[in-house]
C-alpha cells in the first residue's frame, strides 16, 4: 500500500513541487496550506510522515504543528523546512535541553534544497 | 530603585565615612528616567587598593582624591583610560589647581569636587554624574535597537527575496528534466506559475526602492504646492488598466480642489499604493471610489473598495513591513508586503497618519490624513 505524506506550506509553489515529486516517488500526498487545516486533517487520520513549512500562519507555525504531531503521535517522522533559519538566527541545535523539550521533528531542510536530498531523507526515516 | 556602585577613593577615613554615609540616603530622578538611581558605597584608602577593587568589580562611578600615599588618583585615572573601562570618575582634591583639572578632564573625568566639600555639593556633583550615566545606557540601548530593526528588515527581505528564486529554480529543474511529460502544453501551469513569481519579485524591487527612497530622502528637497485633485485622477488613469481587466469600476469622487505642499512622488506613491490594493483585493464587477477632500486643517484622501476585507486581527499587522494578510482569498494576488507600509510610513513623514475600516467580504476603507501646514 502506498504511503501518506501530509505536506503542509502556504506557498502553492513549493506544494506543487513537492507534491509533483513525492507522487514521482509513489507517494500518497496530502496536501494543505496552513497550520489549522492541518490540525483538522490531523484529528482524524495519520500519515506515515509529516512535512512541514515552518513559517505559515505564525512564525512558527511548523513548530507548533511539530509538537501536537510529537505530543500524540510520537511514531510519524516530521520534517521542517524553513527558508529562514540562516538569516533569522534562528537555532537548529537539537541538542540543548530547551530545544528538546519544544522543538520536536527528526530533520529540517533548509529551502531550495533538492529533491534528491529530500527523496533521501524521507526513506531514511521511513526505514 | 536600581543602584550605581560608587567607589570612594580617599586616605582619610573621615572623607569616605562621610561621603558614604550621604550617599547611603541619597537618590537621583529625572523626569525622563522610569526608575530612581540610589548609590552604593564601597571605600578604598590607597589607588592600589582602587585598582584592584576596579580590576574585580569595575563600579559605576568613581570619586577619586587626587593626593593619595602610593600613586596618585591622576595615575589611576590614567591607567582606567587605557584599560578603556566604563567608569564615571570625579575627581576630589583639595589641589584643585586649573592644570590637574585639565589633565584630569583630558584622561576622562567627569566631574570635580574641591576638598572640603559641603554634602550639596557632593550631591550635585553625583547627580550630575548619574545624568550621564543614565543617557549613556539610553544611547546605547537605542542603538542596539536600530542594528536589531535594520538586521530583521534585511533578513525578511532576503527571505522575501529567496522565496521567489528557489520557486522558479524548482520550475526550471522540472522542465529540464521533462518532470511532466515531453508536451510542451504539460508545462503551461508552471509557466504561469514562473511568471507570477517574477512579477511579485519585480513589484518587491520596485517597493524596495521607493521603501529606501522614503527612507533616505529628505521630504524638504522637493516640496512643491501640488493639486491634490489632479495627481489623484493621475493615479486614477495609471490603475485603470488593471481595473478594466476585472471590469472594476473605478470612482473619482474628489470634491474641491485641494492644495497640499509635499513632495509630488510621496503622493504619487502613496495613491499609486492604496488604489492598486483596492484593484487587487477587489472582487471581480467591484467598485473602488476615491475621494479627496479638505477638513478642518487637515486634508484626506479615501480609498474604499467592495473587495475581499479583513478581520481585526489582520488590520492589526497590516502596516508591518512585508506582512501579507494570508487566507485563501489572498492567494494568486502578487504583492510584497510593503505597500502600505510605505503609505504609513509617507503620511508620518507629513505629520499624518492612515485609518482602515474593514468588514470581512463587504470591503476596507483607507483614510489618509495629513495635517495642512
Amino acid at each position: 500500500m502506498k504511503k501518506t505524506v501530509l505536506l503542509v506550506d502556504d506557498d502553492p509553489d513549493q506544494i506543487f513541487q513537492v507534491s509533483l515529486y513525492l507522487k514521482k516517488w509513489g507517494y500518497e500526498v496530502v496536501a494543505l496550506e496552513s497550520r489549522k487545516e492541518a490540525e483538522n486533517y490531523l484529528e482524524g487520520n495519520c500519515p506515515d510522515l509529516a512535512i512541514l513549512d515552518l513559517m505559515m500562519e505564525e512564525e512558527d507555525s511548523g513548530f507548533i504543528l511539530s509538537y501536537r504531531i510529537k505530543q500524540c503521535r510520537p511514531e510519524i517522522p516530521v520534517i521542517i523546512t524553513t527558508a529562514v533559519a540562516a538569516e533569522r538566527g534562528i537555532s537548529f541545535d537539537l541538542n540543548s535541553p530547551e530545544s528538546k523539550t519544544w522543538i520536536r521533528a527528526d530533520h529540517y531542510l533548509e529551502k531550495g534544497f533538492r529533491m534528491e536530498q529530500l527523496k533521501f531523507v524521507i526513506e531514511n526515516l521511513l526505514k | 530603585m536600581e543602584k550605581l556602585s560608587v567607589l570612594v577613593v580617599d586616605d582619610e577615613a573621615g572623607i569616605r565615612s562621610g561621603v558614604t554615609r550621604i550617599l547611603a540616603g541619597h537618590s537621583v530622578s529625572f523626569p525622563f528616567m522610569d526608575d530612581d538611581y540610589g548609590f552604593e558605597c564601597l571605600e578604598a584608602s590607597t589607588g592600589e587598593e582602587a585598582l584592584e577593587m576596579i580590576g574585580s568589580h569595575p563600579p559605576d562611578i568613581l570619586l577619586l582624591d587626587n593626593k593619595l600615599p602610593g600613586i596618585t588618583g591622576m595615575e589611576v585615572l590614567e591607567i582606567i583610560q587605557q584599560r578603556k573601562l566604563d567608569i564615571s570618575v570625579a575627581m576630589i582634591t583639595s589641589y584643585a589647581s586649573l592644570e590637574v583639572a585639565a589633565r584630569a578632564t583630558d584622561d576622562g573625568a567627569q566631574d570635580f569636587i574641591p576638598k572640603p566639600f559641603t554634602p550639596m555639593e557632593l550631591k550635585a556633583s553625583i547627580d550630575l554624574i548619574s545624568k550621564q550615566i543614565f543617557l549613556k545606557r539610553i544611547t546605547c540601548k537605542m542603538k542596539e535597537e536600530g542594528k536589531k530593526i535594520r538586521y530583521q528588515f534585511l533578513s525578511v527581505l532576503s527571505h522575501e527575496l529567496k522565496s521567489p528564486l528557489n520557486a522558479l529554480e524548482g520550475y526550471l529543474d522540472i522542465m529540464k528534466n521533462r518532470e511532466l511529460g515531453e508536451k510542451m502544453e504539460d508545462y503551461d501551469q508552471v509557466l504561469d506559475q514562473s511568471k507570477h513569481r517574477i512579477e511579485g519579485m519585480r513589484s518587491l524591487i520596485m517597493d524596495l526602492l521607493d521603501f529606501t527612497k522614503i527612507r533616505l530622502e529628505k521630504k524638504e528637497d522637493k516640496i512643491e504646492r501640488v493639486n491634490l485633485k489632479e495627481r489623484a485622477s493621475l493615479a486614477l488613469s495609471t490603475i485603470n488598466p488593471m481595473a478594466i481587466q476585472r471590469n472594476i469600476t473605478v470612482l473619482n469622487k474628489g470634491g474641491d480642489e485641494v492644495w497640499f505642499e509635499a513632495n509630488p512622488s510621496d503622493l504619487d506613491i502613496m495613491l499609486n499604493n492604496l488604489l492598486s490594493n483596492a484593484v487587487k483585493y477587489n472582487r471581480d464587477n467591484g467598485v473602488v471610489e476615491m475621494s479627496v477632500g479638505k477638513k478642518e486643517g487637515t486634508v484626506e484622501i479615501v480609498v474604499r473598495d467592495t473587495g475581499i476585507g479583513m478581520s481585526d486581527q489582520e488590520i492589526s499587522q497590516l502596516f508591518r513591513e512585508f506582512v501579507r494578510i494570508k487566507n485563501k482569498q489572498t492567494r494568486g494576488i502578487t504583492g510584497s508586503g510593503l505597500g502600505l507600509s510605505i503609505v504609513s510610513k509617507i503620511a508620518e513623514l507629513y505629520g499624518g497618519f492612515i485609518q482602515v475600516k474593514s468588514e470581512p467580504d463587504k470591503g476596507s476603507e483607507f483614510r489618509v490624513i495629513l495635517p495642512v501646514q
